[in-house]
């Protein structure tokens, strides 16, 4: 997702010198080659990130088109008031990104994890929230972000999710990603969960189970067309993310229908309301909380069951 | 202008004041009086700004850091002719447009909104390095308070106007020597203001805030120093022209009753 990012990037400024990427000195590797072909459109803002956020508004003020970059916890939890009062107040489109979603910094331990980011950006008002699912989910957001006349938030994995969509899949923020179909149950997932969530119904298929599997990339504003959709197809709804659910999108999705009275079945598989202090690598922290593909699978499985 | 002039329009900002404040019973009244002169100075000489022409891409930008002095902004911004002095009134009042902080999307001349310390100067310097960047002759104008040179951004952004030679960056430190809970000294040691400055790589200047002609002639030099963002601090008086409210932490909070007005207008002459 990462390097999807800085291509995309590196293409938008390539026809328009108007869009700078301000980092948080973070990027090595990543912006090697950006830097070096734009210096005057890479500023790294050294570790001053209220200072970044505020310099952003400043310049979107002045009509820049401003990616802001760091992982997730510095970009958004660190500077929270200076994203509420600078950018979101004032309804600058200034776009924040913060790489390192879930648990992809599972190693380096909780002050990296960003497992509560979505709860955080989404209570803003005026804030667009985007947590695409796949490399070429990350491209078509990030390119239409530029449009965008809010402030909005892009949440990305890291480099090597698998590519779930077909390069010319038709991704519009705003409107729901059905990625697969399915008759028997939905699973609704957002982020760096889709390529897992798209094996797992795969697997179910296999067991006679039909899962439609859509990828939410746009958190806020919710699709609440397809979200009724979903309703009135499925009894079941499993909503899967590698964050915690009482504030992620679960939370979302749950308000969603609760606000229009709409008693659907609905099932959360995320992470509990915990700091996650083990050590581990994102793959072992997944298989923990039974975020791994086969414990999604058997958790469907076992609600399924019980239905 | 000549100062005589200066000195009457701030006599009628202090008249606004005393009546926003009376009328809406909100706190900040000493932080408003004593930001006055330099409002005056910068409104009515330094700044090249049209009330008819609020989105001049060329105006000199403002932006009042320090939001809880906002009504000093709005009587400056109504004597200058932004928005009509019968606004001024409606102070903090329900359905207002002047609130207690000020609101750029709802206030005439309002560049940004502001009302939590240590966002002004990193916004202004934003505003600044875009305006280098597009070789821009504008100037942007920022005022802090001496307390609020606590916060850490205040200094990070310091930094960065430094790094980028941000001389079109001016920032005004009211120095009036009181926060919230005590004199300013006394919570964390700022005594070496000018010499801090200079080491983050500014230009520095010391004046008299409430005096039009040392203002004049700093502010009408600017930069102080050709490749350097220059900071003027500004010495003043909390409460200046009340001297019931002259360097008294307690008009921080307090508001000046109606019955008091009178005699309160007594000392403005």
């Amino acid at each position: 997702m990462r390097r999807s990012f800085v291509n995309k990037l590196t293409e938008l400024v390539s026809n328009d010198k108007n869009i700078y990427l301000l980092t948080g000195d973070l990027g090595f590797s990543v912006f090697d080659d950006f830097r070096q072909r734009f210096p005057s459109n890479f500023i790294n803002m050294g570790l001053s990130e209220a200072n970044m956020i505020g310099v952003a508004a400043g310049m979107a003020m002045e009509g820049k088109c401003v990616f802001v970059y760091s992982i997730i916890p510095f970009v958004t939890f660190r500077v929270l008031e200076q994203i509420r009062n600078d950018i979101c107040l004032q309804r600058l489109p200034v776009k924040i990104v913060g790489v390192g979603e879930g648990l992809t910094y599972g190693p380096s331990g909780p002050t990296h994890h960003a497992i509560e980011d979505i709860g955080v950006m989404s209570s803003l008002p005026n804030m667009v929230v985007l947590s695409p699912g796949d490399p070429v989910e990350v491209e078509k957001i990030v390119g239409e972000s530029v449009h965008l006349s809010s402030p909005c938030y892009i949440r990305l994995g890291k480099n090597g999710e698998p590519v779930v969509n077909l390069s010319n899949s038709e991704i519009k923020i705003g409107v729901g990603n059905v990625v697969k179909d399915g008759n028997d149950l939905a699973i609704i997932t957002t982020g760096n969960m889709l390529s897992s969530c798209v094996n797992v119904a795969n697997s179910l298929e296999g067991k006679g189970i039909s899962a439609m599997v859509v990828s939410l990339h746009t958190i806020k504003p919710l699709d609440g067309k397809l979200l009724d959709t979903i309703a009135q197809k499925f009894e079941d709804i499993f909503v899967v993310e590698e964050h915690i659910s009482s504030c992620g999108l679960g939370s979302k999705v749950a308000y969603y229908y609760a606000d229009k009275n709409n008693n659907v079945n609905l099932k959360f598989i995320g992470l509990p309301d915990n700091f996650v202090d083990t050590y581990g690598e994102q793959e072992f922290l997944r298989m923990k909380y039974g975020l791994d593909e086969s414990g999604v699978e058997r958790k469907i499985l076992d609600c399924m069951k019980k239905a | 202008m000549k100062t005589e002039e200066l000195k009457n329009i701030s006599t009628e900002i202090r008249r606004h004041l005393l009546f926003m404040h009376a009328i809406s019973n909100e706190s900040h009244i000493a932080s408003s009086l004593s930001i006055v002169e330099i409002l005056v100075e910068l409104y009515f000489e330094i700044m090249n700004t049209d009330p008819k022409n609020l989105n001049d891409p060329e105006r000199d930008r403002f932006i009042l850091s320090k939001g809880h002095a906002a009504s000093a902004l709005y009587a400056v911004l109504a004597e200058r002719g932004y928005f009509d002095k019968n606004v001024l009134t409606s102070f903090a009042q329900n359905g207002a447009i002047i609130s207690v902080h000020p609101e750029r999307n709802s206030v005439p001349g309002v560049e940004v909104s502001t009302g939590s310390l240590g966002h002004g100067l990193p916004i202004a310097a934003g505003i600044a390095f875009s305006a280098k960047r597009d070789a821009r002759k504008f100037r942007t104008f920022v005022l802090l308070s001496d307390g609020e040179c606590e916060e850490g951004s205040v200094w990070e952004a310091a930094i960065f106007a430094s790094r980028f030679n941000l001389d079109n960056l001016v920032a005004v430190v009211d120095k009036n020597k009181w926060q919230a809970y005590d004199r300013t000294n006394t919570i964390q040691n700022l005594k070496l203001l000018k010499s801090k400055w200079e080491a983050f790589g500014w230009s520095c200047r010391e004046v008299d805030g409430h005096n039009f002609d040392e203002l004049r002639d700093s502010l009408g030099s600017l930069p102080f120093e050709p490749g350097k963002p220059s900071i003027l601090i500004a010495n003043t008086v909390k409460g200046k022209g009340i001297p019931e409210m002259e360097d008294k932490m307690e008009w921080h909070y307090k508001s000046p009753k109606i019955t008091d007005i009178e005699k309160y207008m007594g000392f403005l002459g």
